[in-house]
């Protein structure tokens, strides 16, 4: 094409993103960085430190993916969006992956056209309030004041829920999960709704942590993922199988402190073999090197390492694993089989 | 031979369309036509192409179906079972409000800023000073950032207002609430309602009440038909003046057109004054001034009235200072003299600049994202756009919305312009 | 009448009195500007009353602010240590620990310098144009700058910039010529089309070439990594630079003859101007990757300041058009009488006097555009605003609010101030020169 010679000088002086061609396999390895998309700043999740390195749960996703393909787990470009842009920036090419706590639901999978990977946090929505309400219960909730980010899908939850149990409720809406706290602990809101994990999040942070509660209801399930565009199945699929090898790794007791020795000779568990690239050819069959799910886990370390280090209850966050844990300790974390 | 030059030929050559500058227009525009049809061709083109690639079409459909989010600032009916065309009118209608108030208080702020800024008082002219240049050298979206901060943070919730022990009161005798979200005011209820709505009483015991849009249809129809009547008789006092010399005093029966048809109405519609108050987690009844409304407002007011301050300012120094020596030799009061000699002068060198701020204002009361006002770019531009997946409908809409806004308010304000200008000889 | 006896007449001059208490010193000053009249003393008094309540409000938080805490649970610890009880001190410490990131994003800091030096270079570039009583040598940094300025700032090969600088040199180069030998249209149209080409087909395979025989260049710095107070000035700054020959352009469109050009002109302009910028900077956002080929795709900052240039171009255009308009009558008929034709006359006459009326309101668009840029916050960009909610999404900041809008409104009000204070100055330097 003609015009991209010029857009391939910008490209040459950095001031392109890149194409969005079919192959973003080689688009990102052209590029020699993966753009992946994460929030403008959540704490635990993703948020840029002192130093401006990106850092939280989400960001780990970003840089096992990119780990598997380089073997570098700094090779990304992080691109913040907000809730109005993440998806335009997906669909445009802006973005390779988006790993910004999104909800997959039907419509964003088939009308959006858009490919979760798979869900590396199951979340619900939940409702923080200040203890001294007195409120145990969501439904006691008529006539409050609700704070709530816009472009969500806890936007429409909320207005279902109450529509359902037919009670009233004054939304006021906020863009940012930081603007969301000021408003909720100045009083300018009764309640503070959005995922579960997020309002654990906020609530740690507070001053008086044990001031609010989260009300026992959580009206809607809100499996977290990240997710790439429609038409690129390889790609998906190397998205997919990073965060599988992350779980399995979990699973099968890989940690980033054992890995260089589970990996530095077949060992007698066929399984971790198959994952570490010591046999069999998965690697190839994703187009990446041997040792792609080694690369990723070290990265940041396993799905559960990870959990513990950005949100785990160890952090300020003090997630408790729930839902999240292995399938094996009654949790819904489950990977398809390295096989 | 002849050493005569040829005359020149009829006809037309190829070559005049570059060298004849008769002909050379024709060929540039004809060019420009060219060149300006392919570029858009060219980025329709790239457009239709993108949308297949993405498998999307291009298609207004989705204003149609259930919207399914809420909008807490409505003036007219909606909830989330309608359609995504209906929440991008109540956006708009909130647009149009925030645009319309503030252009009022920033008109009143900019104009008495103006003026006090030119008063001799040292004080007062240096504070003004501090206000127009506190407010003109800080990017709008800090005021409004920091204005909704102020209401949030530093008012007094709800809850503190409950209680024999209440922390805080109403003001007015319980007729005004300002809390942290927002500001409640008392609000007309009419008994003989002829809206068609339910009466409902506000609190128990008290006379059922309804508002409806017909009802304050028929007032400000009241009230409109007063003031066709009140310039009626003003116009007749000028003529008898014109005639006679003197001046019919006219006051009183002003005042009586004004009030009594307005009176009679209210009293017919059975008007009460339906005060808030509190109720579960919040104030109810009243009008329920957001927050958001408020801090948008009062930012959008002050920021465009300190420009509007500067404008004025220049038109009044614009007026010669033989004007207001000429006023006082004709022994105008030195009170009367700014609003009948110098105000009306400058008024034609403030009006022009004053229509693009207004036109700045409507255009900035976007900035409403910043506080989460529900205008027609959270709704429609937002909301919508991200439930949907319709950037293009969507922007193309509001794009549409705002251009339409902006030559109504600026074709409107000339025409005004043109109507009040010296007619220049 | 001479020889009636004066009773007493006085021989020598009275000493001068001092006057009255009443009319002197700050009492006098005080009773003509601060009580002249009831209504003034009310008015005085009252100012006095909002200058007392937000002095005693903001006063002393502002005075007891902490400046040396690393997070605000420590700073909270401080004042709960030292204060009365009251939260009434401000938490300066996250301007000490973070304001490397409020002025200058996320670049590295060890480069700190190059967006140092590169406004350093734009300021001595624009000096010549400010103060026309410099040298005229300064306008060769005044053409280099930008490009000087896009290398410091983005780093990488020097032969990028250079290759497309050298652009412009064929533009000039195939104008003189043509110009010359052919025609004076020949010269117009080969100064537009072969840089075009040039660009196009010649100028990335030669700097690519070039990079790879002499690799000359410094670290390169993506886009990504700019932010705060530096984003914005990049962002203003080149916006209104690119926009200047376009906003040119735009409004002798718009006062030419031809119909055609004159309608375009208008419909650009005036859809520009109907729309607010945050429109514009979604459509950057969501919109601009449909009108361009399929696969091809910019980066944001990048779109950003294209869309951001159009929308100062048409207020520029505006501007120059009130320029344009306030030139004499007379200067366009001398020139047609000197048998200049359109661009000449432009050139020679018109423009140069129409810009310098322009250049207050130049400035003036530049002040507006440099405090819009703060709306980029809201397509997820790191100016200062989005920086102190970057922060304020750290564990260690969490919950911190007026202190970085304090200091990010301040810096603004700094800025924006001097400038309007420059235009102001030129305004006043304009209307003596006309008289």
């Amino acid at each position: 094409m003609k015009k991209t010679v010029f857009f391939g000088a910008l490209t040459a002086a950095g001031l392109a993103a890149g194409m969005a061609s079919a192959a973003t396999l080689d688009d990102v390895k052209a590029r020699g960085s993966l753009n992946c998309g994460v929030t403008t700043g959540l704490v635990g999740f993703a948020a840029p430190n002192a130093e401006g390195e990106w850092e939280g749960f989400d960001v780990g996703v970003c840089r096992a993916v990119a780990a598997a393909i380089f073997g570098d787990p700094t090779a990304v470009e992080f691109v913040p969006t907000t809730g109005q842009t993440r998806f335009t920036a997906l669909a445009s090419g802006e973005i390779d992956l988006l790993a910004r706590n999104t909800t997959w639901t039907m419509s964003r999978d088939v009308d959006l056209k858009f490919e979760f990977v798979g869900v590396n946090y199951y979340d619900g929505q939940g409702f923080l309030v200040p203890k001294a309400l007195g409120v145990t219960s969501a439904t006691e909730l008529d006539g409050a004041t609700v704070c709530i980010q816009t472009g969500t899908t806890t936007e429409l939850n909320l207005a279902d829920y109450f529509r359902v149990n037919g009670i009233t409720y004054e939304p006021v809406p906020i863009e940012t999960n930081a603007e969301g706290q000021q408003q909720y602990l100045a009083g300018a809101c009764d309640v503070y709704t959005t995922d579960a994990s997020g309002l654990a999040a906020t609530r740690a942070t507070f001053e008086n942590p044990n001031d609010h509660v989260l009300l026992p209801e959580i009206i809607s399930k809100e499996p977290l993922g990240p997710l790439v565009r429609h038409g690129d199945n390889e790609w998906a699929d190397i998205a997919r199988w990073t965060l599988n090898a992350l779980i399995t790794a979990e699973e099968l007791g890989v940690t980033s402190e054992n890995i260089e020795e589970l990996a530095a000779t077949p060992g007698n568990n066929p399984e971790v073999n198959r994952l570490l690239g010591t046999e069999g050819e998965l690697g190839a069959m994703l187009g990446l090197e041997a040792d792609w799910a080694k690369n990723a886990i070290m990265a940041g370390g396993n799905y559960g390492e990870l959990f513990e280090d950005n949100i785990g209850e160890n952090t300020a966050i003090a997630l408790a694993r729930g839902l999240n844990a292995q399938w094996t300790d009654n949790g819904l974390i489950y990977s398809p089989p390295f096989r | 031979m002849s050493t005569l030059t040829d005359p020149p030929k009829p006809g037309f050559r190829l070559s005049q369309l570059i060298y004849d500058t008769r002909y050379r227009s024709i060929t540039i525009q004809v060019i420009a036509l060219v060149l300006i049809v392919g570029a858009f061709w060219w980025l329709g083109n790239n457009t239709v192409n993108n949308l297949n690639a993405l498998g999307k079409d291009f298609d207004f459909g989705f204003l149609n179906s259930a919207a399914g989010y809420d909008i807490n600032q409505r003036l007219i009916e909606y909830d989330n079972q309608m359609s995504h065309g209906r929440a991008a009118l109540v956006g708009i209608l909130n647009t149009l409000l925030v645009a319309f108030m503030g252009c009022v208080s920033a008109l009143i702020i900019g104009v008495f800023v103006g003026v006090l800024r030119l008063s001799k008082n040292w004080v007062v002219s240096k504070l003004m000073a501090v206000y127009v240049e506190g407010f003109r050298n800080v990017p709008l979206l800090i005021w409004i950032l920091l204005i909704g901060a102020v209401m949030s943070e530093s008012m007094p919730q709800p809850r503190e207002f409950r209680g024999e022990d209440a922390t805080q009161s109403m003001y007015f005798s319980d007729n005004v609430a300002v809390t942290n979200r927002g500001i409640w005011i008392p609000r007309l209820g009419f008994a003989n309602s002829i809206s068609g709505e339910d009466a409902v009483a506000p609190i128990d015991g008290a006379t059922p009440v309804a508002a409806g849009g017909a009802d304050w249809l028929l007032i400000l129809g009241t009230l409109a038909l007063s003031l066709i009547a009140m310039r009626y008789v003003r116009n007749r006092a000028d003529k008898v003046q014109q005639s006679t010399g003197d001046r019919p005093t006219i006051w009183y029966q002003q005042l009586a057109i004004l009030v009594i048809p307005v009176g009679v109405v209210l009293i017919a519609l059975g008007a009460t004054i339906v005060s808030p108050y509190l109720k579960g987690f919040n104030f109810t009844e009243g009008t329920h001034l957001r927050n958001s409304l408020i801090a948008l407002w009062v930012a959008l007011s002050l920021y465009t009235g300190a420009f509007i301050a500067e404008i004025v300012r220049a038109g009044i120094l614009a007026v010669s200072k033989g004007q207001s020596e000429a006023a006082a030799a004709l022994g105008i009061q030195p009170s009367r003299t700014m609003k009948l000699v110098i105000l009306p002068q400058a008024m034609r060198v403030i009006i022009p600049p004053l229509i693009s701020q207004f036109l700045n204002l409507t255009k900035n009361s976007s900035l409403a994202i910043a506080v989460g006002y529900m205008d027609v770019r959270a709704t429609l531009g937002g909301i919508t756009i991200n439930q949907t997946g319709r950037e293009l409908e969507g922007m193309l809409l509001m794009g549409a919305f705002y251009l339409a806004l902006s030559l109504l308010i600026s074709g409107g304000m000339n025409y005004y312009n043109r109507s009040t200008q010296l007619a220049e000889r | 009448m001479s020889d009636t006896p004066v009773t007493y007449v006085r021989t020598q001059m009275l000493d001068q009195q001092a006057p009255p208490t009443s009319e002197v010193g700050p009492v006098r000053w005080m009773r003509e500007n601060l009580f002249s009249s009831p209504m003034n003393a009310i008015l005085t008094i009252l100012s006095l009353y909002v200058v007392y309540v937000v002095i005693s409000h903001v006063g002393p938080w502002l005075v007891n602010g902490i400046w040396d805490a690393d997070s605000l649970s420590e700073c909270r610890e401080i004042i709960a240590a030292t204060g009365d009880g009251h939260h009434s001190a401000a938490c300066f410490g996250v301007i000490t620990a973070r304001w490397h990131q409020l002025v200058f994003g996320y670049y590295p800091s060890e480069l700190y310098w190059r967006p140092v030096l590169a406004l350093v270079v734009f300021l001595v570039g624009i000096a010549p144009v400010m103060f026309p009583s410099l040298p005229r040598k300064l306008y060769i940094v005044t053409m280099a700058a930008p490009f000087l300025c896009f290398w410091l700032l983005w780093g990488g090969s020097i032969w990028f910039p250079i290759a497309i600088a050298l652009g412009f040199g064929v533009g000039v180069v195939a104008h003189k010529l043509l110009d010359a030998n052919v025609s004076s249209l020949a010269g117009m149209i080969g100064a537009i089309l072969l840089p075009l080409i040039y660009w196009l087909y010649i100028c990335g395979p030669l700097a690519g070439g070039l990079a790879s025989i002499i690799p000359l260049g410094i670290e390169f710095v993506p886009s990504r990594s700019f932010g705060g107070f530096m984003l914005s000035i990049v962002i203003g700054l080149s916006a209104i630079v690119i926009s200047l020959p376009l906003g040119i352009l735009l409004a002798l469109a718009r006062r030419s003859d031809l119909f055609i050009i004159k309608t375009c002109a208008v419909v650009f302009i005036e859809v520009i101007r109907g729309i607010p910028l945050i429109v514009w900077l979604f459509t950057a956002q969501l919109l601009l990757n449909y009108f361009l080929p399929p696969g091809s795709s910019f980066d944001l900052t990048l779109r950003v300041i294209i869309m951001v240039t159009l929308f100062a171009a048409a207020y520029i255009a505006e501007v120059i058009r009130g320029g344009l308009a306030a030139l004499p009558k007379g200067q366009y008929e001398g020139a047609d009488s000197l048998g200049l034709n359109y661009w000449q006359s432009m050139q020679l006459i018109v423009l140069p006097q129409a810009l310098k009326i322009s250049i207050p309101g130049i400035v003036n668009t530049f002040i507006g555009l440099f405090k819009d840029t703060t709306l980029v916050v809201f397509i997820g960009l790191f100016d200062p605003l989005g920086i102190a909610s970057a922060i304020r999404a750290t564990t260690e900041w969490n919950g911190i609010y007026w202190e970085l809008f304090l200091f990010i409104g301040i810096m603004f009000f700094i800025s924006c101030f001097s400038m309007g204070r420059y235009s102001l100055y030129l305004e006043k330097k304009l209307q003596r020169e006309h008289r």
